[in-house]
């Protein structure tokens, strides 16, 4: 756990620095809520008029007068995408990160195999995604608290564990691509999580685009479908869950092997 | 009992040369120097052997274990200064020494709170914060703490102070004494004449040469220094000739009779014939066609 703790202790700013951020956006959210609520109620019906606008973004069915609706829409977006950057940056470089930094040299002529390494620091990323989870649940928790509404823990719950099996996904695609990478990856990380957050947004544009949510982690993460159905499209998941272990398993793979410069 | 043996250990990048059959034995207890200039393939040689690297082709043997299976055991023996030292950002000196220490597995507070008191190294300041010597200190105390029975050297010098540098070899030469085995690279040939006992000559990732550092030294070419008027036009088998004010030294491998009789009919006030330092053998291999 040696590795696990190194990561965690270099990690502690960015993770710092994210939750807050994110949390801190998401518990004004919430607490506008009880301000914004009627106005929204109102505004339901030009949204379902919008078209492919608001199919990009689910908006057409949900209903912003209750919380449930409102959180799907609003803080889903925080959320998903602060979580899904986050995710995808933390992973992305932990590998990457001991080449670019010079480092490598250091810890692989420790007596630690390959493997210990990999696992040691994937284990770090998960536990800090899983950290965040936890404590961004808990603001969320607290501030619909706030605001004096009840806490509709089945929804609530799907959402959160929606985000949270993304983050795993994009994690572990982040990762996989991390073995390969030698230098500066942050762009990368960025760019596979905006990516994938349009190629989701197309995909609910247009019925021609459907396949993309075979792509994208981001469309079993759909507030609107997740709220409305009251569950997880699991086929969705399961071909995410799959993608992860696929990559994960490339890291292990070329990170034996590769050479160290 | 061998230590270290490579059998045409063999390293290319792509299609650029790294090491081409690189053959090397060292024995337990000896201190082997690793002789080339920047570039030739010594840092190639030293990760593969740290098994930072995959060979292409052929073998490498430490304490008798092949370094693709057996990394992590062998790992655990040795201890490694690079000649490029980085180190994460933001930790202290002691907390990079405690980090290497647990990643051994080993507690060697006591060895490390020697090793900086002798290199006078402020274990309370970030990294970042030291300077290039001062780094390449902490990375002394990382690789001898643990006490390895293997010390690899890669240009360990680089950054120190001559003092430092005095200091950080009698640390080394104690710890050969104690039994350690030293493998010292570098392209400082004052610093293998004095420390080594063996060593090998590398070349555009060939070795070259690989002997004692005695046997190196030694040969039929000799270092002539005259006093006095001589002419050596024309004289074969000489080479690196310098003249000044009345002095010519120069490098001699041919007939010592033509010598001789070239010296007898000049006006020689003085002559000196000495073995070459083991800087002229090592330049003179690197000359086309150079054979001593």
């Amino acid at each position: 756990m040696i590795i696990v703790r190194h990561e965690l202790r270099r990690g502690r700013i960015p993770f710092i620095v994210w939750t807050s951020v994110i949390g801190a956006l998401l518990a004004v959210c919430i607490l506008l809520y009880s301000e914004m609520k009627l106005e929204l109620a109102g505004m339901q019906d030009m949204f379902s008029s919008m078209g492919g606008f608001a199919s990009a973004f689910g908006i057409d069915r949900l209903n912003f007068g209750t919380l449930t609706g409102y959180y799907a829409m609003e803080c889903g977006n925080i959320w998903g995408l602060g979580g899904a950057f986050y995710a995808a940056l933390c992973a992305i470089g932990v590998l990457s990160k001991e080449e670019k930094d010079k480092t490598a040299e250091f810890l692989l002529t420790h007596p630690i195999s390959r493997v210990r390494v990999i696992t040691e620091k994937l284990s770090a990323v998960f536990i800090q995604i899983v950290m965040m989870n936890i404590i961004i649940f808990a603001i969320s928790l607290v501030s619909i608290t706030v605001v004096g509404e009840g806490i509709l823990w089945k929804e609530l719950g799907l959402l959160h564990l929606a985000y949270f099996i993304l983050q795993i996904e994009l994690a572990s695609i982040c990762f996989g691509i991390s073995a390969f990478m030698r230098k500066g990856s942050i762009g990368s990380g960025l760019g596979i999580a905006t990516l994938m957050y349009f190629v989701n947004m197309i995909s609910n544009i247009t019925e021609k685009a459907d396949f993309l949510k075979y792509i994208t982690p981001f469309a079993y993460c759909d507030g609107a479908d997740i709220v409305t159905s009251g569950h997880l499209e699991w086929s969705l998941v399961a071909i995410g869950l799959a993608a992860a272990v696929i990559c994960v398993f490339i890291a292990y793979f070329k990170y034996s092997r590769k050479d160290i410069h | 009992m061998e230590i270290i043996k490579t059998e045409n250990l063999t390293k290319y990048y792509g299609k650029s040369r790294g090491i081409i059959d690189v053959n090397l034995s060292i024995e337990k207890g000896e201190c082997f120097g690793f002789i080339g200039p920047n570039g030739a393939g010594k840092s190639t040689a030293i990760r593969l052997l740290l098994g930072l690297l995959s060979p292409t082709s052929g073998s490498a043997y430490i304490f008798g274990k092949d370094i693709t299976k057996e990394k992590e055991n062998i790992l655990r023996e040795i201890g490694y200064l690079p000649s490029e030292v980085m180190f994460y950002s933001g930790m202290k000196v002691k907390d990079i020494v405690k980090l290497s220490a647990d990643l051994r597995g080993n507690d060697c507070g006591k060895e490390a709170k020697k090793i900086c008191e002798r290199l006078d190294l402020d274990t309370s300041k970030k990294v970042d914060e030291l300077s290039f010597g001062n780094r390449k200190k902490v990375a002394i105390v990382c690789a001898l703490q643990s006490n390895p029975s293997l010390i690899i050297l890669d240009e360990p010098t680089g950054g120190l102070d001559p003092l430092m540098q005095k200091e950080f070899f009698d640390i080394i030469r104690e710890r050969n004494q104690q039994g350690a085995t030293i493998f010292l690279s570098s392209h400082i040939l004052s610093e293998v004449q004095r420390n080594c006992t063996k060593a090998a000559i590398i070349s555009e990732g060939e070795i070259i040469a690989f002997d004692s550092v005695e046997a190196l030294g030694k040969s039929n070419t000799k270092r002539i220094s005259v006093y006095g008027r001589v002419d050596l036009t024309n004289l074969d088998g000489i080479k690196d000739i310098q003249e000044h004010n009345n002095i010519s030294s120069f490098l001699y491998n041919g007939d010592m009779n033509n010598l001789l009789y070239r010296l007898s009919n000049g006006d020689v006030a003085d002559l000196t014939i000495s073995e070459p330092s083991l800087e002229e053998v090592f330049l003179h291999y690197y000359e086309k066609g150079g054979d001593l």
